[in-house]
């Protein structure tokens, strides 16, 4: 049914302010780390950059940017791995077997995803104390596997859940365990839900502030939020500089919004919605 | 095929959160290890309850919360509304729109505190233009620097509850609107009468989802504000930080965290009650 003008326009309006709005102020901030010191310091500002890189090279060579976007990469790589590697039989067996208190497991794991961070950072920050976790990097990625694991495990619940069952059944009835039929027959089917848990995590494990800044003190084992959070400059605050490393750290989170932008909003709303 | 994930979650979430409610019975100065760690039963609690700061960083966050929440719930279900729709380059669209949440928290205060500034900032050029002498250093007011605070979480946290909204949305079948409009009812019509009242799970779930969030907002105070001017943008979870990890003062920082934790948790109780159940019913039938 085509709808009448009216309504075209508003929407037409709708999706005008819902785009500028969101991508804005980001814009400003990638004009920003392509101007030169000169542009960035101008009163008043100035829109368009003369396109210099010297944002880019100075951040990453004076301020080793290279190295946070390193730990980076490792903290929400491992993060990633090992929260799923637990969270898929854990999401399998309570999608199909019936367990006693799984409801409650369910729940439980829901309001633990519901935390303040502060309430559980004492302690952990004295449990790493002890085994040695501080300024180490897997020290950072245990508190976060348990972070991310409620909402892995309701994203692959979900998503088992939708999975028929007889498929198990069959494979159950041609002598495989229940191990076996996981890894077998339901992992490669539900290869797209491990898939948009795992870049939900990542995204987590990538942009998490508190328990990094807690955890590691050291500059050189710092994630790329700490680095940015604690940027400083020896007189001014040196915009042009956490611009550039701004986009740097943002840019893999488009790629990946571009690239799966289903399967995430998907993820996003299976594990609160279809509960 | 559940313990890895309850072992893990027991260690490091549970166990902790329990340490933390007997630390908050015990009078701990990290900087004064020869005071001992004296049982003070709820001492700490009945301090906090007479402690101004503690009262207004409990204001902040309860307005925080009810600001943010509001405006991310109408932004959310404008979104939704718009991303539902039929439309060529839809994708690019929701893409577009996702493109807030997934920046890092930090990275998004960073940007508004760029935008916000006294001279550089694009928010001063939009508003002012050429006239320099009419720029506002936002952030150095108590009034607008809280104001900011709600402005970048609502810019960063809208789209989320419009995915929430939007799932909602994607369970209404078309032909109930088909069925109205050849009834002739109007866009407005149509949205009060069928979206709406269908439309409320999914609102319950976005608003809890936010409100619990709001509850521990940290990243946007630390990066923007660091709580000031004065205590205008202390929320709790940044006080709690401050006596807990920088005075060291561990009994009371963690009564101000558990005091969170249980209103929290009272949150979710009520969650898990509404959405939950359904998952119940599910389970029985």
């Amino acid at each position: 049914m085509t709808k009448p003008l009216p309504e075209r326009l508003m929407l037409l309006v709708g999706i005008v302010f819902a785009v500028l709005g969101s991508l804005l102020p980001f814009i400003w901030f990638v004009l920003t780390s392509l101007k030169s010191q000169i542009q960035v310091e101008a009163i008043p500002p100035t829109w368009w950059p003369d396109g210099s890189l010297e944002f880019y090279y100075s951040a990453l060579f004076d301020h080793e940017l290279f190295n946070y976007i390193w730990n980076s990469v490792i903290v929400a790589s491992a993060t990633t791995i090992i929260a799923l590697v637990i969270a898929t039989p854990a999401a399998y067996a309570l999608a199909r077997i019936r367990l006693a208190g799984k409801v409650w497991v369910l729940g439980g794991l829901l309001c633990v995803a519901m935390f303040p961070q502060i309430v559980i950072a004492g302690p952990v920050w004295q449990i790493l104390e002890r085994i040695g976790g501080l300024n180490t990097h897997w020290g950072l990625v245990l508190p976060y596997v348990t972070l991310t694991l409620p909402l892995a495990v309701w994203i692959l619940a979900t998503f088992f859940k939708e999975l028929p069952v007889e498929l198990e059944e069959a494979a159950q009835i041609d002598g495989c365990t229940t191990w076996q039929a996981l890894y077998k027959v339901m992992l490669p089917l539900a290869a797209p839900g491990i898939f948009t848990a795992a870049i939900l995590t990542f995204i987590y494990a990538w942009n998490e502030f508190f328990f990094a800044l807690l955890i590691l003190t050291d500059p050189a084992k710092q994630t790329l939020p700490v680095g940015i959070a604690l940027f400083q400059g020896e007189f001014t605050m040196p915009w042009g500089e956490i611009a550039a490393a701004s986009v740097l750290a943002t840019l893999p989170l488009i790629l990946l919004v571009l690239l799966f932008q289903r399967g995430i909003i998907s993820g996003l709303s299976s594990g609160a919605v279809k509960g | 095929m559940v313990f890895p994930a309850l072992a893990v979650v027991g260690i490091f979430s549970l166990y902790p959160a329990m340490d933390s409610f007997l630390l908050s019975l015990h009078r701990i100065y990290l900087g004064l290890p020869s005071l001992g760690e004296p049982f003070i039963g709820l001492g700490n609690y009945v301090q906090l309850f007479q402690d101004p700061v503690a009262h207004q960083a409990f204001i902040v966050t309860l307005g925080f919360v009810i600001l943010s929440t509001t405006f991310e719930l109408l932004l959310g279900i404008g979104i939704a509304l718009v991303i539902h729709e039929h439309f060529k380059g839809r994708g690019w669209v929701r893409a577009a729109v996702l493109i807030p949440w997934a920046i890092p928290t930090v990275v998004a205060s960073q940007m508004w505190r760029f935008m916000l500034n006294d001279q550089y900032g694009l928010v001063n050029l939009m508003l002012f233009g050429d006239q320099v002498e009419a720029y506002v250093p936002w952030l150095a007011d108590p009034w607008m620097a809280f104001g900011a605070i709600v402005l970048a979480d609502v810019w960063k946290t809208s789209s989320f509850a419009g995915l929430l909204v939007l799932a909602g949305l994607q369970v209404i079948p078309d032909d109930v609107y088909d069925a109205a409009r050849i009834d002739g009812a109007t866009a407005w019509q149509r949205f009060r009468h069928i979206t709406f009242p269908l439309l409320k799970p999914a609102l319950l779930t976005a608003l809890l989802f936010r409100t619990i969030d709001a509850f521990r907002v940290f990243d946007l105070v630390f990066v923007m504000t660091q709580g000031g001017p004065g205590d205008a943008t202390q929320v709790i979870q940044f006080y709690g930080y401050k006596t807990l990890f920088t005075e060291g003062r561990v009994g009371y920082g963690t009564s101000i965290s558990v005091t969170v934790f249980v209103a929290i948790l009272i949150l979710s109780l009520f969650y898990v009650r509404t959405v939950g159940s359904k998952l119940l019913e599910q389970e029985r039938a």
